[in-house]
């Protein structure tokens, strides 16, 4: 987790992202910053995230997009 | 059958009594013999275009979902079976839902490059290979480009595990709805399908407030965008005595004019749809409030925008071979610009397409990689901005906002101004005499004279603008809704639409008023 908040912060050092749960609908991602994140996960955590699975619900949250890391390195 | 001729009117009463009356307990049945019966109007061999649509993409859908179905059942009924195994078995049902979805992908469109794009691929053969092959000429058939990307959305939503329509009549309807089949908006079957096929009790009060929007989109289209086109019409007729500071008066119009022109049409589209009781999304958002380019594409065409997003940009980015870019870039380009130039490419990528799909020309093209160049040029701006912002703390001031609006709104007008002078040497050459030959007195002695439209008709469409703008404002804003607006309100503003359309309007014998701009899509 702590490795992906690192990733989050480099783009938006200023969003608390242990707390924001809203950072697509208030507009924080934008769409270069979710791809950007795609590709940054895929060389960190070499998990690759599939386009179905790029949703707002995935990318709302830091938690939400950790999780999503932790189900994708399952499969 | 235009929204704006005497016939569509007549058939959208009959449907209109029909659906509410003896249809009521088959009205999504009676929209798709309507959405046929309207689609047959603009040829009938176009029915034949839309119904392989149809059925190409309903046949493939069905089996995507069949497969998926096995392997549910396989892996129920071998519960035994090693995680290996199970993983072995869904990658070869994958391999198969994926060669279906390839299969729909593929045939449909072939279909649509090969009506829109082959005259655009033999001219510019003719013109390397200096060969002599003759257009083919198809007919485009109606709004194809709407209704292909609309199923083919639908098909990749299966294929990413969305439920499929079993009933092919259904998906019919879907592709073919008629109020948004020739200039959208893009919709998604997730989205459309509850309020589709529901039955719908007539409501007054729903009714009236989609009449209200369908009377506000014919005065924007009768009064304003088609006033404006014919000013701008006369502007690019003859284009060697309209240079210099006409130019920049093209480019307002022509901002105004499809703004008008687009946002009309969609309003009549939500409206009539509203009318029947059926919610379509919204396709604008005070496009003209932006203040950057990327968010005006979050405000402009909105469906369109979220389709290329989702289908082509997001799985482009995503991809393999991307990723392996990414990785490579970042190892030769350094950290950071080697994390952006993958994400740029896949942005180029995007517009170019964008582009091709307005039309098979190059100014069309050119236009789409103009967007993606602006976009590009604004993120590697964006350190320089923020360095601006911290010095002179500007950011939240509201002449600063008006600036950002101000240059926004010009930056993409003069990028869309290749769409009216529909030639990218002749357009740059446009551009290049406001700054060689601006031709103030040439203006101060003929003014807007002879432009086909009177000094009172500038005035009316003045007028209109800031009725046009003052509205947009406070409607996106929730102030002004249509339908939140009483009863008693809404009708007093029906009437006063309906008196301005009919004394202001642009409409009857030598008027071509019929089609929208962006019907040619």
């Amino acid at each position: 987790m702590d490795e992906l908040i690192k990733i989050l912060t480099e783009m938006h050092p200023e969003i608390d992202f242990f707390n924001h749960n809203e950072l697509i609908e208030q507009c924080i991602l934008d769409s270069f910053d979710i791809v950007a994140l795609v590709a940054e996960i895929n060389d960190v955590f070499d998990v690759r995230i599939p386009p179905l699975e790029i949703i707002p619900e995935n990318f709302n949250s830091a938690a939400a997009l950790y999780e999503l890391i932790i189900k994708l390195r399952g499969e | 059958m235009f929204f704006t001729s005497v016939n569509f009117g007549l058939f959208i009463a009959c449907l209109l009594i029909g659906y509410y009356t003896i249809f009521r307990k088959f009205q999504w049945q009676l929209l798709l013999i309507g959405s046929f019966f309207f689609y047959a109007f603009s040829g009938f061999s176009n029915l034949i275009y839309i119904s392989v649509t149809i059925c190409s993409t309903w046949f493939a859908s069905r089996q995507i979902s069949r497969l998926r179905l096995k392997q549910k059942q396989f892996v129920e009924k071998n519960h035994d079976l090693s995680k290996e195994d199970k993983k072995a078995y869904k990658a070869t049902v994958n391999k198969r839902q994926k060669m279906w979805l390839a299969f729909c992908l593929l045939f449909n469109f072939a279909i649509l490059a090969v009506v829109k794009y082959t005259d655009f691929v033999i001219r510019n053969t003719n013109m390397i290979t200096d060969t002599g092959f003759e257009p083919v000429n198809f007919l485009l058939p109606m709004g194809i480009s709407f209704y292909t990307f609309q199923t083919m959305g639908y098909i990749i939503d299966v294929y990413r595990g969305a439920e499929d329509e079993p009933n092919i009549f259904k998906l019919g309807l879907f592709t073919s709805f008629f109020p948004q089949l020739i200039q959208g908006p893009i919709s998604r079957f997730g989205d459309l399908k509850k309020t589709l096929f529901s039955q719908h009790k007539f409501s007054f009060e729903v009714f009236q407030s989609g009449l209200a929007r369908v009377v506000w989109g014919f005065f924007k289209k009768l009064v304003v965008a088609d006033r404006m086109m014919i000013v701008l019409r006369a502007l690019v007729a003859t284009p060697g005595e309209y240079t210099g500071v006409y130019v920049i008066f093209t480019v307002l119009f022509y901002a105004i004019a499809l703004y008008a022109d687009f946002t009309g049409g969609i309003d009549i589209t939500i409206g009539i749809a509203r009318m029947l009781g059926i919610t379509v999304k919204e396709n604008f958002n005070r496009p003209f409030y932006a203040t950057s380019t990327a968010d005006y594409w979050r405000r402009w065409h909105i469906t369109m925008g979220t389709w290329f997003k989702d289908y082509l940009f997001y799985p482009i980015s995503a991809s393999r071979p991307m990723l392996r870019f990414f990785k490579w870039s970042k190892m030769i380009l350094g950290e950071k610009l080697g994390k952006r130039i993958p994400i740029y490419v896949s942005t180029m990528i995007l517009w170019f397409a964008t582009g091709l799909w307005h039309g098979a020309e190059w100014h069309f093209i050119v236009w789409g990689l103009a967007n993606g160049i602006v976009i590009v040029i604004s993120e590697e701006l964006k350190p320089l901005y923020a360095m601006f912002h911290k010095r002179f703390s500007v950011g939240d001031r509201v002449w600063y906002h008006g600036f950002q609006v101000f240059r926004t709104f010009w930056l993409m007008s003069l990028i869309r101004t290749l769409d009216v002078y529909a030639n990218v040497r002749h357009t740059f050459r446009m551009y290049w005499s406001v700054l060689t030959d601006f031709g103030w007195d040439r203006f101060l002695h003929k003014g807007f004279s002879g432009l086909g439209i009177d000094y009172v008709e500038y005035i009316v469409v003045s007028i209109s603008i800031f009725v046009m703008i003052t509205v947009g404002f406070f409607h996106y804003n929730k102030k002004i809704e249509f339908l939140s607006l009483k009863p008693d309100y809404r009708c007093v503003l029906i009437t006063l639409l309906v008196f301005a359309i009919i004394i202001f309007g642009v409409y009857g014998y030598g008027f071509d008023s019929q089609q929208f701009i962006y019907n040619q899509f």
